[in-house]
């Protein structure tokens, strides 16, 4: 076999990666097995393939034998092809003379069957060498990086990322589904281990964010669509209407007290439903923006269109304006961080907690807002039968660490739930029982805290809460909730009655988090998290090149990891802006003019709308820059006039046959 | 409606107003019960623990034969035949090499199973096949003054929640305020009777039930209704004991779900065979109901 007259030599390298590799698959036999297939001119073991005398050895193989193609048989490409491209590339020879076999990830490490899983790499390693044969000598191709990026999901971890790139200079849309940025941060009291006031050290946050001349705040917003691929996507965001322009209102709520609706009747969505608004409102005092918000499901003119509307008459700058609707923005930025948080277990999952059964069972965001000094009740605590609790059980694990709903850890629970300890009893006095499985603190200070809450005499039950009930044995229990326990410290089943159940619920993936991972194109866990690109040593970046994730809906955390995680984000962002370039994978597809007879049956099946019609031609065009190589095109075209790089039939065909011939 | 039926050892002793008062609902509702031939004891939750092999091959030679009989669905009304039932058909299908070697016990026997038939429990077939309006138009004397602690105990819905929740199960609410009747919260719902251990160790099983019974009457309840054969048994025959002994008067009327179904749709007390419940004497609906009263 030749190629541009010349003999096709290729080398063939099986990595041992220590034992990863070599501990189930016989790395000698593939080798030797290697030796006999046609065009190999070499194959050779290593112990690390990735390493720089692994690199070396081939770069110097290349040079010594004469090597035109190269297949190395080692772990996913999605981890070292651009390593070994690179080699390639350095030995003079194009990077795209190179095929990778994932022998680790597809072998070794999903089998347990030596013999088997040696004569399967045997199998892949053979199909990789009779494709690398048709390989082509390829081009990346460079594109410019808008310099401008989106940021979806206006918590703390959205704030962060946005206030970080913004003073570096670079433009930033922020995007926030509810009426002010905030997030959960904003309902909670105090933060733990320092007890330092969240609303005291996030709102400056906040408020920087609406002065930043670098950003642009779209809350009450979603994203709806996006296209494009990284250094220009183009995304559409749905900005819905609140009925108030959001340039006149200065947040006096003068509208707010003026509403025919006298007392507040509609449930707080901003304090857990514990409290009550009114259709025109404002989440919380330090909302930002701090403007007012109208909800048509309860507005009075919405519903019945016979409202005075006091309201509009009494705002002197006239920004109450029924007639809104909802607009839509076209953007383009060259990077998107994704931070659209978690939203908490739904306690009535688990009906043997009592949450929704009895009155004064609590979830414990419910009981950030009941402590909170601006909450509901003003940061009295008083139960829904309106008495003051004097004990109080919190509950550990609901829906943690549970094969029945959730087997995750949630990693904050322990620690909120000391934080709520603390705050419960210097609040009420109240004597506090924890039920916990074990206790996970680690983080700085943490431990610390732990120790602190022990000396402040919390009691401290080793064991999963098996009820609360309010089913009674003795006097004492009347009128109380009994919390059932095997307490596995003492190796007794309990009985605690209480006044007040705590429910320390864990944390799930936001709700809309598929939509979000279907719009953007990047994969989540089975549990819903999205998935970081490399869990230890990519953990912002994805699967699609430009999207970055921090914070929650990455997986549970809590606020120092969440910031720490969203100015990693950041950091990346800015880099590939100030870069200012992208280089796109060559293996797009292209058009071949002699075949197409112009039936513009592709262009509607492009998911990325790289497809036009050239009317003057009649035929089809593809624009590489936004060809994603997704194939499907490739696939569809009648006349087989559609050819992708890196996977022209003859390369993909040989690869099945060999594939097969085993069969 | 056609189900194969599996009555089980229970209602046919003790249990026996369980089995009447089930055939007479059933009648009335027009619903048809074809007993399997020569079934045989499931084997109840003892035998399991003795012998794996041998109790799961009996469980299952009664699968098999409705099976032979081409029976798609069969029903019990004893939730502790329709936990071994259901138990023996999932280790069958999830433990391939229990399950093989129970079939081949099977097939010496010349009996096949193909784990072609669903156990359903009674109470799931007059909730969600029969339904609730179905029911609802059977009434002829609705039961307003009845405030019903429906008690399901372990087996109903533990560990199979076919068709109610795990840990707060409503249908037995449902069916009877469809009655007409009031259900009361009641935590205890699903609490254990204590089981055979009313025989070895009363004094364990009286206090769990001497609880039920407390706490039934603490919510409020004036009845407690039941749906299997030993927690009826337990609940409602050693009320005098229990109250002696714990020194609190807890006694409560106790029934069958379907004995309060027949009371409902005017069947007369003895059908239902009201008279074998030994708390019936102090139940206010047996004046209520007595022939005379309601025209009979």
């Amino acid at each position: 076999m030749e190629n541009n007259g010349k003999e096709v030599r290729i080398g063939v390298y099986i990595c041992h990666c220590g034992l990863n590799i070599a501990g189930t698959i016989d790395v000698k036999a593939v080798c030797d097995y290697a030796q006999t297939l046609p065009h190999v001119a070499l194959a050779r073991t290593y112990k690390y393939m990735c390493s720089d005398p692994g690199q070396e050895m081939i770069i110097a193989d290349i040079a010594e034998h004469g090597l035109n193609r190269i297949v190395v048989a080692a772990c996913s490409p999605n981890l070292h092809e651009a390593t070994f491209r690179g080699a390639l590339q350095r030995a003079g020879l194009n990077p795209y003379y190179f095929q990778m076999v994932n022998i680790r990830e597809h072998g070794s490490w999903v089998h347990e069957d030596r013999k088997a899983a040696t004569e399967k790499a045997k199998d892949q390693v053979r199909a990789a060498v009779a494709r690398v044969q048709y390989h082509k000598p390829l081009e990346r191709k460079r594109f410019a990086v808008d310099q401008s990026v989106l940021v979806v999901g206006g918590g703390i971890a959205g704030i962060t990322a946005a206030l970080e790139i913004a003073n570096s200079g670079k433009h930033v849309y922020l995007v926030e589904r509810e009426p002010s940025i905030g997030g959960h941060m904003a309902k909670y009291d105090k933060t733990f281990p320092t007890l330092d006031c969240a609303a005291c050290i996030l709102t400056p946050k906040m408020s920087e964010v609406r002065e930043h001349p670098n950003i642009t705040l779209w809350t009450y917003s979603e994203v709806q669509e996006v296209a494009g691929h990284v250094g220009k996507f183009q995304v559409k965001v749905r900005r819905k209407p609140r009925y108030i322009d959001e340039e006149l209102c200065v947040g006096c709520m003068e509208c707010v007290s003026a509403c025919v609706y006298k007392e507040p009747k509609f449930e707080d969505e901003f304090n857990e439903g514990l409290g009550k608004r009114k259709p025109i409102f404002m989440p919380f005092p330090q909302a930002v923006p701090p403007v007012v918000t109208i909800d048509p499901e309860t507005c009075l003119k919405f519903k019945t269109g016979k409202c005075k509307s006091p309201c509009a008459t009494v705002c002197d700058r006239k920004a109450v304006d029924f007639s809104q609707t909802e607009r839509i923005e076209e953007i383009e930025v060259g990077a998107v961080i994704i931070a659209t948080g978690f939203k908490t277990f739904d306690a009535t999952r688990l009906p043997l907690y009592g949450y929704g059964i009895y009155a004064n069972v609590y979830t414990s965001l419910e009981v950030e807002r009941l402590v909170n000094s601006s909450g509901p009740t003003g940061g009295e605590i008083v139960c829904r039968n309106g008495r003051k609790p004097k004990s109080i059980g919190i509950i550990h694990c609901v829906g943690s660490r549970d094969k029945k709903t959730n087997r995750w850890c949630s990693r904050v629970c322990c620690m909120y739930s000391l934080k709520l300890a603390h705050l419960l009893r210097e609040h009420t006095g109240a004597d506090v029982y924890q039920f916990y499985i074990d206790m996970r603190c680690p983080g700085k200070g943490y431990d610390e805290f732990y120790e602190r809450l022990l000396d402040e005499g919390i009691q401290m039950i080793r064991g999963r809460a098996a009820e609360v009930t309010d089913w009674t044995m003795t006097p004492e229990e009347e009128g109380k909730l009994v919390i059932r326990v095997e307490d596995t410290l003492s190796a007794y089943v309990r009985r605690i009655p209480v006044d007040m159940v705590v429910l320390s619920v864990g944390l799930e993936p936001a709700a809309g988090a598929d939509e979000v991972r279907r719009m953007f194109n990047i994969s989540c866990s089975k549990e819903g998290f999205f998935l970081e690109k490399h869990p230890k040593l990519a953990p912002v970046e994805t699967a699609t090149a430009g999207v970055f994730i921090a914070g929650c809906c990455q997986g549970p955390k809590d606020i120092p990891d969440t910031v720490a995680q969203a100015g990693a984000a950041a950091a990346h962002a800015i880099a590939l802006l100030d870069k200012g370039f992208v280089e796109i994978e060559p293996n797009t597809a292209y058009i071949n003019p002699d075949h197409c007879s112009g039936c513009k049956s592709c262009i509607p099946l492009c998911p990325y709308h790289a497809i036009s019609f050239d009317e003057q031609l009649k035929k089809a065009r593809i624009d590489e820059a936004l060809c994603a190589g997704c194939g499907t095109c490739v696939a569809a075209c009648p006349s087989g006039s559609i050819i992708q790089n890196l996977f022209e039939d003859d390369q993909i065909f040989s690869e099945i046959d060999e594939v097969l011939s085993h069969v | 409606m056609r189900y194969h039926y599996f009555p089980g050892c229970s209602v046919l002793g003790t249990g026996r107003a369980c089995e009447e008062s089930t055939q007479a609902v059933i009648r009335e509702l027009g619903v048809e019960l074809k007993e399997i031939d020569d079934w045989n004891c499931c084997g109840a939750t003892a035998y399991m623990s003795v012998d794996e092999h041998n109790a799961l091959a009996l469980a299952a030679r009664n699968l098999a034969l409705a099976e032979k009989e081409g029976a798609t669905q069969m029903t019990t009304p004893c939730s502790g035949c329709y936990l071994v039932l259901n138990k023996t058909k999932h280790y069958i299908e999830e433990y391939p090499a229990v399950g093989n070697r129970v079939k081949g016990s099977l097939r010496k026997a010349g009996l096949n199973y193909q784990g072609t038939v669903r156990v359903r429990h009674m109470l799931d077939i007059f909730v969600h096949d029969v339904g609730l309006d179905e029911i609802k138009k059977h009434v002829k004397f609705p039961l307003k003054d009845v405030k019903v602690a429906a008690y399901y105990g372990c087996q109903t819905v533990r560990p199979y929640k076919d068709f109610d929740q795990q840990h707060f199960p409503t249908k037995i609410d449902e069916l009877c305020e469809a009655l007409g009747a009031r259900s009361v919260h009641f935590p205890l719902k699903t609490r254990c009777c204590g089981g055979s251990q009313m025989g070895t160790l009363p004094s364990v099983a009286q206090r769990l039930v001497f609880a039920i019974l407390r706490e039934a009457k603490r919510q409020g309840a004036n009845l407690i209704v039941s749906v299997c054969p030993l927690c009826h048994f337990n609940l409602d025959s050693y009320q005098p004991e229990i109250v002696r002994r714990f020194g609190e008067d807890v006694s409560i009327p106790c029934m069958y779900y379907t004995q309060l179904m027949g009371l409902a749709f005017g069947i007369d007390p003895k059908t239902l065979g009201l008279q074998r419940n030994l708390t019936w004497d102090r139940c206010a609906l047996r004046k209520q109901f007595a022939p005379a009263a309601v025209g009979a």
